[in-house]
């Protein structure tokens, strides 16, 4: 059995979440809402975060184009994807939504341009 | 000299949806001046996401959110100027800005949105001990640096301030390869929102210490290290509570104070607790025909606010044109924050001016749970409403409707009670 304390960011109240967690089953405490409890059960069974960062661009009006992932990707895969993004170096332009890295980091999930640099 | 009907001054997510909305309400004649390279301001080194959510319904990136309002300027074919600062503002709305290709030059405006944003509380405003090192950075400085110009700060870090931008540069200095080793604030409570605690701190183990702040800068040259120590009720250092870390970065996210260089030139009176001008319902200043929307006017935590305020000051602004420069005003509703909220924008209402609905923002002084929201009309209350937290760090609002607003009303005060 593992035990999770958490804070449930789903609206600004904020609340103090307990997480049990005993082999299939998720019990979730201390959330005021559904919405808690939704929070609650996916963090600690599969959290996930939208990454977001710069690649360095040659050629263009500035050094750098910020980058996120398209959808969210696993929380332990945040690091893997962040190697791939510090390898990448791009040619001016870049347009918002370009797609800079295919599955990154063995994810479903692309890296894309989140600012046009000419 | 030559003329506008309408100068906007800042090309940040303020002023792009002033333009917006006062083209919208039928002013063709509008300038935007914008002292930096592009439009946008400050969302162009805000990389992260999490913007406008309530706007568009979807998670954004800063420099996303800048581009589909920034695009909506251009499409709409509403001049701006970039690389070009305004200078001053007269009383009677005389714009004097500079830039390389014209120099020096003077407009006249039919009326000004002051739109310029915020900027960071300094170092030499906190009174931190210790050498001019290098190595101590505001965080948006530090923002920018790594964001948009490409430079590592630093390796091994501490953070003063629990702002939400010394959070978000927490996570952005560790995804970068440094090591951030705790974040020190003052206040018994942090001034950022939960969000960003959650996913900038407690998903990289990063300590928050609150109720501690930085006694010592280490270094001379450069920055060594930092003394942090805890602080009592009274705020100040506990003898005996000093723990050092080593660093080579002090990123300090101390506050924000909104830009009112420019306003003061212009005459505009200025608040004394939000540091922006006091406005009326109409989000007009005591300058007729100058408007303030945005961080210039007070400090927002979500740039979705800062965009529909900024909308209703560009209506505003359009309808005073569209009436030549002169509209009847009448008496004023002063609106007041007591017990526990510190101010509310805005500080007066013109009933006959007022719309249907009007939105007012404010913050509390304080940590408050379970506790409520009153307003009163003259003494007598006419709302109450029951709030399971409220913290300093996030911006409240309440809607005063006009119909249920006696016309003869003097006063309206909204209070924290039990």
């Amino acid at each position: 059995m593992e035990i999770h304390e958490l804070t449930c960011i789903r609206c600004p109240i904020g609340c103090q979440l307990t997480v049990t967690v005993d082999g299939e089953s998720v019990k979730v405490e201390g959330n005021n809402c559904p919405r808690g409890a939704e929070y609650g059960a996916k963090e600690v069974t599969n959290p996930t975060r939208t990454v977001t960062s710069s690649v360095r661009v040659r050629g263009g009006e500035l050094p750098l184009v910020s980058v996120k992932t398209a959808t969210d990707v696993p929380k332990d895969r945040i690091f893997a994807v962040m190697e791939e993004i510090h390898a990448l170096t791009v040619d001016a332009p870049v347009h918002t939504g370009d797609v800079l890295i295919h599955s990154v980091a063995g994810t479903d999930s692309d890296v894309v341009a989140t600012k046009t640099v000419m | 000299m030559d003329r506008h009907d309408l100068i906007i001054i800042g090309g940040g997510p303020a002023g792009l949806a002033a333009a917006i909305s006062a083209r919208e309400n039928g002013i063709e004649d509008i300038l935007i001046l914008e002292r930096d390279v592009r439009l946008g301001g400050i969302l162009n080194q805000c990389i992260h996401n999490g913007f406008g959510l309530h706007t568009f319904k979807e998670e954004l990136t800063g420099p996303e959110y800048a581009e589909r309002y920034a695009k909506r300027v251009i499409e709409a074919g509403i001049p701006y100027k970039l690389n070009t600062i305004c200078a001053d503002i007269s009383p009677d709305r005389e714009v004097t800005y500079v830039n390389a290709e014209e120099g020096c030059v003077t407009v006249k405006a039919g009326a000004v949105i002051l739109a310029m944003g915020c900027r960071e509380r300094p170092r030499g405003a906190l009174g931190l001990p210790g050498f001019r090192q290098a190595g101590v950075y505001t965080a948006g400085t530090a923002q920018r640096l790594m964001n948009i110009e490409g430079y590592m700060v630093g390796r091994e870090v501490v953070i003063l301030g629990s702002g939400d931008i010394g959070l978000i540069m927490a996570r952005r200095m560790t995804l970068e390869g440094a090591k951030v080793k705790v974040v020190a604030e003052l206040m018994p409570y942090s001034g950022g929102l939960k969000r960003n605690i959650v996913q900038c701190l407690d998903d990289f183990g990063i300590p928050l210490r609150l109720s501690h702040t930085v006694t010592r800068v280490h270094g001379k040259e450069r920055v060594e290290g930092v003394t942090i120590s805890e602080v009592g009720p009274d705020r100040r250092p506990i003898p005996g509570t000093e723990e050092f870390y080593s660093c080579d970065t002090l990123l300090l996210s101390c506050g924000l104070l909104p830009e009112n260089e420019l306003s003061k030139s212009a005459g505009v009176r200025l608040s004394r607790v939000t540091g922006g001008a006091e406005v009326n319902e109409s989000l007009e200043t005591s300058v007729p025909g100058v408007f303030s929307c945005g961080n210039v006017l007070h400090v927002h935590d979500l740039v979705d606010y800062v965009s529909e305020e900024a909308s209703r000051a560009g209506k505003n602004a359009a309808a005073f044109i569209k009436a030549g420069g002169v509209r009847e005003r009448g008496r004023a509703i002063a609106l007041k924050g007591e017990g526990g909220v510190r101010y509310t924008v805005p500080q007066f209402i013109d009933r006959a001016n007022m719309e249907d609905k009007l939105t007012v923002r404010f913050r509390v002084g304080d940590v408050y749970k379970g506790k409520s929201l009153a307003v009163y009309y003259d003494g007598k209350e006419v709302r109450r409403v029951k709030k399971r937290v409220m913290a300093p760090g996030e911006m409240e609002e309440l809607v005063i409707m006009k119909s249920s607003l006696p016309e003869n009303t003097e006063e309206i005060i909204i209070r924290v009670e039990d």
